[in-house]
């Protein structure tokens, strides 16, 4: 007689109530009494439908139990077991439809930098691209910023809204090239009835006031990379004699908090083993100095650095995001803003169901200019021979990243086979993997386990919201 | 469903795709489904108006899918569809093809299969 058993998924529990987050396909169900008891008959070992109904059926005598089981079965949560081992899950590699129609440009408009953060990944020891003097263009000129806008809209597609990312070094550096390509951007999206959007990622210690008064007139995006307060950010982000940057980057900060009113101001954080107080920075960035986002990131550094977090950091980090999570629980079920923005991006993704295939759109709806004119991945990768998608003259080149994409989908990441959060991971970032293993290809597994505890703790704060404040997930609709 | 409780918006996608009457399988159906084929009328053509010895009845048995090229192509897109289906060659292989069929309601079953 055929058995059935239990299909892939993650359970958890939020608000007094059961959910499943279903593998691949990225649904949240929440489940009634009787179909969490046919869940937990099978935790242990595989039934027969008949097996399976008399084994439950006496805590829920007048529970339509066969319908709750069909409604299991056609969700896939359970499902008929093949002679054993159980089959791996398959996963098709389907490479997307090329040509693959580009969102986002991200153009490093230069290569160099008026600080020397000890961890940067451009510089440190662990650099990809050859930043030695001569061997790259420091500045991107006015040619190459506008022939990548132009390469962004000709390969955009059909897409209405295009991203256009500045990226350095330090982006203010070449604020000249910056401030020219913005209206030539906004003037070729008229021309061919599109939207385009302007992001900048900036270390603050350069702006101005007119720079600010710029970013508010064409209504760009700012991220400030910051890492906390006076001690923490001055631990690293340092300039080149060594003085500490807090005290320079923040009237400049608070200036353009006050005056840049139309898009929420973000702070991006980088946790090392000597940078983690998460509760401390994130309250410092927000309630002192006024950021309306902050999102933070491990340092992206090979194993042994002393300023890489360790297994300890890693367990120190996630059990602060838990803390800090738990208090934006606790502020959305109020109906208010919070932003801790890790958090916020997780949720639009639960919400949706996002199921990826690739761990994020590098290489594939984005791509990453280098100062010269060469296309790669993404901006991390820029300038780099190795991972190079074409230029900026010649164009994208669609076999390289037809070659890249069939190379780095989930399907060929056998680690990945098995794990719940996969729909979420995909196997992460690519730099992340270079950088520690030494090529794009591989899964980041060194982050496997607090990735898993992460996406859990997203989920029962989604969980909690969909039972105390569905509304609030509405905001992830668009 | 009333078991489940859809909370994500794939997890709604899936229920729905899951609960949607089944439905036929109607050649040349423009109607329900997959969100790409919007509801729309079924309109019968070709075979399913006119006698075609040897496909009165779809492959279920009805009459519903009798317009499938697939079930056509032996004989009757060869004498009056449109449909560009792989006929025997009557010009130059197969002149005598039908010529055992002198009527196709009596000798339908004369006519038998080519290899080139």
């Amino acid at each position: 007689m055929s058995l059935l058993g239990l299909g892939e998924f993650h359970a958890f529990g939020a608000a007094g109530q059961r959910f499943l987050y279903l593998v691949p396909s990225a649904a949240v169900f929440a489940l009634d009494d009787p179909a969490a008891a046919l869940i937990d008959a099978l935790d242990t070992h595989n039934l027969s439908r008949d097996d399976l109904l008399a084994a439950v059926a006496p805590r829920f005598p007048d529970a339509a139990l066969d319908e709750t089981l069909t409604e299991l079965e056609q969700v896939r949560a359970v499902g008929p077991v093949a002679a054993p081992p159980a089959p791996m899950p398959t996963i098709i590699p389907m490479t997307p439809l090329t040509p693959f129609p580009l969102t986002t440009m991200v153009l490093n408009v230069t290569n160099q930098c008026n600080l020397s953060c000890a961890y940067c990944y451009e510089y440190s020891e662990d650099k990809i691209v050859d930043t030695t003097n001569g061997a790259q263009p420091k500045f991107m000129s006015d040619e190459t910023a506008r022939q990548s806008v132009d390469l962004l809209f000709r390969e955009s597609g059909d897409n209405a809204v295009v991203h256009v990312s500045f990226f350095g070094g330090e982006t203010l550096m070449n604020f000249p090239v910056l401030s020219r390509v913005v209206p030539y951007a906004r003037e070729q999206a008229a021309a061919r009835g599109k939207r385009v959007e302007f992001n900048l990622t900036t270390n603050a210690t350069l702006l101005t006031s007119e720079m600010i008064g710029f970013l508010v007139d064409h209504d760009i995006s700012v991220t400030v990379s910051i890492d906390g307060p006076r001690e923490m950010q001055n631990r690293f982000r340092v300039f080149h004699d060594g003085r500490g940057t807090y005290d320079v980057l923040l009237p400049r900060v608070r200036e353009l908090l006050r005056r840049h009113r139309s898009r929420p101001i973000g702070a991006r954080v980088t946790l090392t083993s000597q940078v983690n107080d998460i509760l401390g920075i994130y309250h410092h960035l927000t309630d002192e100095i006024g950021f309306q986002e902050v999102g933070f990131a491990p340092v992206t550094t090979s194993p042994g650095r002393d300023y890489a977090l360790g297994e300890s950091g890693f367990d120190q980090m996630v059990a602060e995001f838990k803390v800090l999570a738990d208090e934006f629980l606790e502020t959305a079920v109020a109906g208010r803003h919070h932003g801790f923005s890790n958090v916020t991006e997780t949720l639009e993704e639960i919400h949706k169901g996002v199921s990826k295939a690739y761990p994020c759109g590098a290489g594939l709806g984005l791509m990453g200019v280098s100062t010269g004119g060469d296309v790669a991945l993404c901006h991390r990768f820029a300038g780099s021979d190795e991972h190079k998608l074409g230029s900026v003259t010649d164009g994208i080149d669609r076999n390289a990243q037809v070659a890249f994409l069939e190379r780095h989908h989930l399907a060929n990441k056998t680690d990945c086979h098995t794990c719940w959060a996969r729909p979420l991971c995909s196997g992460g970032c690519y730099h992340e993997a270079h950088t520690r293993y030494g090529t794009t290809t591989h899964p980041n597994l060194h982050y496997c386990d607090w990735i898993r505890e992460w996406t859990d703790i997203c989920l029962r704060i989604y969980g909690e919201l969909a039972e105390r404040n569905p509304g609030f997930l509405t905001r992830f609709d668009s | 469903m009333r078991h489940l409780t859809a909370i994500n918006r794939k997890a709604a996608r899936v229920e729905q795709a899951v609960t949607a009457p089944a439905g036929d399988v109607v050649a040349l159906q423009q109607g329900s489904g997959p969100p790409q084929q919007p509801e729309g009328p079924h309109i019968p053509l070709g075979c399913s108006l006119v006698f075609s010895p040897g496909w009165e009845a779809d492959r279920n048995g009805g009459t519903a899918g009798l317009c499938q090229p697939v079930e056509r192509d032996l004989f009757d897109c060869h004498l009056g569809c449109f449909w560009p289906a792989h006929v025997p060659d009557q010009l130059n292989h197969a002149p005598d093809w039908t010529s055992k069929c002198a009527a196709a309601q009596k000798d339908w079953r004369n006519i038998d299969l080519i290899f080139p």
